[in-house]
């Protein structure tokens, strides 16, 4: 195993371990606060003094999340979309007149929000008044979906929204009134959905232990495939020139640098581990990415000369979230029994 | 053995277990899981339903679905999961600790065989989650008529590990009779109970284990002492579906492992579409260990269970329940398996 040469660098001793009283499903950064977000009912909200608090968001399990660094969006099987603050605001953004579940969730680049359920996917744009507490007098706009949704990317630049599901993905420009969402096809079931940063590239996660990719261009497809597991995670590195992915007993990283993308080309593998990696986040800054594995383990890795360090000592459970303070100094890790760390990276 | 080794498997007492119902339109579905829901067992179900509404019970831990069956990208026309039971199933896990068992509610058409390949199929799902058995409840009326017209009733039926024979009271004794024979000339390996309105022990359809590759021993058919599998069936008359039926296979000869694993890997690659299931224990040649494996179309799941206790009878036995299944095929090729 790589990392348990005794010549692995660690920054495990900057850790400060957190009991967060829950299992862990994802992890945000607001500012220098870390955000633990709960398999149900609330969002653990921990300051970079130590202090955390338990902010009640959802009346049932949390299906999903996203977040700007300023606010997390959240989905319920209360059928409510919840926005979250830094200072445990929270504000109902939204709720199913049916209590459907809220199954994803994402946010644009101008402050607009998605969300999804069942078949039906909702764009919501900026409110017009960004200070203002009250609830936008801008009703969403909804498209309705061939099947259940399955994951939700919104482009990089302007309001536009990729929606992955059954057979394929829908481009949908919400502003565009009167043009046609546009259907990317591709047998089977896509599961989430990921737009590269220069907004070229749509990648989805399938069922099966495979990515599928578009080059929106030509539409020409790039299939992603050797994984031994669905894979859950995605993340592009700091240069956009990387997709970091889980699913592997290594960390798989498709190459974007060129305008035919990964297409003809192997991925890059780092970290070799005898454990699956469940989830990756890419640095905001540098092309460095942290790794957690099913065991417990997490590791960073540089892209540049596969160097690695230790941030987490491998345990009995899934690592099951991370992020990165949008200055990258800092590092939140949650497992699915609840343990949390923030490693200050100075 | 490390801990890390240890932990890498979940405990199979840890993972929710969830109950399939299954059961043509009308046959009495929200019946039993009316009945599982308000009976006083002290125990938490979550449960996914279609129909939306028909539950008497006021249950926040009910959720609606649309049935979505998605096919597999893997060249496999009959490898399809269940969409919608992926997505929710997930969910619910997320409130693990809220609920005791899960409990699934199909249409009245529905194929049960997507929802227990999502078990196999989605490493999510089974790591949390485990199958633990196709309940179907049938018309004791009606069902003789369905199984005609009805390709989906009869598939309810073969898929089965347990069967209801519902609404007794409406039919005489003969019918009752006649039809048990033509559930077992489908499935003479379910266990069958005779209900009226459902009524059945919950721990009859509930907390079976039927997936169990630990507890998949029940291979003799349910209502036969022995092996006079020609014989009389308990006074019950004799039929053959036309379609649908069952082999079983059986040798005291050890089995080449080199010959077997292959020949019902080919088998169930090229007759998936129609083998519905199939299980099986095996005594392999050289071989201390019993093996045992249970599949669901083109699916398989096998592994050596325990050594061989002393004096119990090394004996290989394979069942397989399909449609139009080529017995002679397989009868042969299983021969062929046995170690020179």
């Amino acid at each position: 195993m790589a990392a348990s040469g005794s010549d692995t660098v660690s920054v495990v001793e900057r850790t400060r371990p957190l009991t967060i009283g829950g299992g862990i499903v994802a992890a945000h950064f607001l500012g220098r606060t870390a955000a633990f977000i709960l398999g149900e009912e609330a969002i653990v909200l921990a300051a970079p003094d130590g202090e955390s608090r338990r902010i009640a968001a959802h009346g049932g399990a949390i299906l999903a999340t996203a977040a700007d660094g300023a606010r997390i969006v959240s989905g319920g099987d209360d059928g409510k979309l919840v926005a979250t603050d830094a200072n445990g605001e929270t504000r109902v953004v939204a709720s199913d007149p049916k209590h459907r579940w809220i199954d994803h969730v994402a946010l644009g680049p101008d402050g607009a929000v998605a969300w999804s359920a069942g078949k039906t996917a909702y764009v919501q744009a900026k409110e017009s008044n960004s200070q203002s507490n009250k609830q936008s007098n801008r009703e969403p706009r909804a498209f309705e979906a061939p099947s259940t949704v399955g994951g939700l990317a919104f482009f990089p630049k302007g309001f536009r929204l990729a929606i992955a599901h059954y057979n394929g993905a829908t481009l949908w420009f919400p502003n565009a009134a009167g043009a046609a969402p546009e259907r990317l096809e591709w047998k089977g079931s896509h599961l989430g959905a990921a737009v590269s940063p220069d907004g070229r590239f749509l990648v989805t996660t399938m069922q099966e232990p495979m990515l599928h990719g578009w080059r929106l261009v030509d539409r020409q497809h790039m299939r992603m495939s050797g994984y031994a597991a669905r894979v859950m995670s995605l993340s592009w590195s700091a240069s956009g020139e990387w997709l970091a992915t889980s699913g592997a007993a290594q960390l798989v990283l498709w190459p974007f640098q060129s305008k035919d993308g990964p297409m003809g080309k192997t991925p890059r593998l780092l970290t070799p581990s005898g454990h699956r990696i469940d989830v990756v986040a890419c640095h905001p800054r540098t092309d460095v990415i942290a790794a957690g594995y099913n065991n417990g383990l997490v590791l960073l890795a540089r892209i540049e000369d596969g160097a690695e360090i230790l941030a987490k000592t491998p345990g009995d459970v899934p690592v099951t979230a991370l992020a990165w303070s949008g200055d990258g100094r800092l590092l939140a890790w949650g497992t699915e029994s609840g343990e949390a760390g923030i490693i200050d990276l100075g | 053995m490390s801990e890390q080794s240890l932990s890498e498997k979940s405990p199979v007492s840890e993972k929710i277990p969830v109950t399939v119902l299954t059961g043509y339109l009308g046959a009495g579905k929200t019946t039993l899981l009316n009945r599982i829901l308000s009976e006083p067992h002290g125990k938490r179900y979550a449960v996914i339903v279609n129909e939306f509404g028909e539950i008497g019970i006021d249950n926040d831990l009910v959720v609606g679905v649309d049935e979505e069956v998605f096919e597999m990208n893997n060249g496999c026309i009959c490898c399809t999961v269940r969409g919608d039971l992926v997505r929710i199933l997930d969910g619910l896990m997320r409130r693990k600790g809220k609920f005791d068992a899960i409990i699934v509610e199909t249409t009245g058409l529905a194929d049960p065989a997507p929802v227990a390949q999502t078990f196999f199929i989605d490493e999510n799902v089974g790591r949390k989650t485990k199958l633990d058995a196709v309940v179907t409840v049938a018309d004791a009326k009606w069902l003789n008529e369905r199984l005609k017209d009805a390709p989906e009733a009869k598939n309810q039926i073969a898929f089965a590990d347990v069967i209801l024979i519902n609404k007794t009271d409406l039919v005489s004794p003969e019918e009752l009779s006649d039809i048990e024979a033509r559930i077992r000339g489908i499935n003479p390996y379910a266990k069958l109970h005779k209900t009226e309105r459902a009524k059945v022990p919950l721990d009859a359809v509930l907390g079976r284990n039927a997936f169990d590759l630990d507890r998949i021993l029940d291979l003799e058919p349910d209502f036969l002492g022995g092996d006079d599998h020609d014989h009389g069936h308990g006074g019950l008359k004799h039929y053959h579906d036309e379609e649908m039926q069952s082999i079983a296979l059986r040798t005291d000869k050890p089995l080449d492992p080199d010959k077997f694993l292959p020949w019902v890997q080919d088998l169930v690659q090229k007759e998936g579409p129609n083998i519905l299931r199939c299980k099986g224990i095996l005594a392999f040649k050289d071989d201390d260990q019993r093996f045992v494996f249970q599949g669901v179309h083109m699916i398989l799941d096998g592994d050596h269970q325990r050594p061989w206790k002393a004096g119990e009878k090394r004996d290989s036995r394979i069942v397989f329940i399909g449609r139009n299944l080529p017995g002679k095929m397989i009868t042969d090729g299983f021969e062929s398996c046995i170690a020179k």
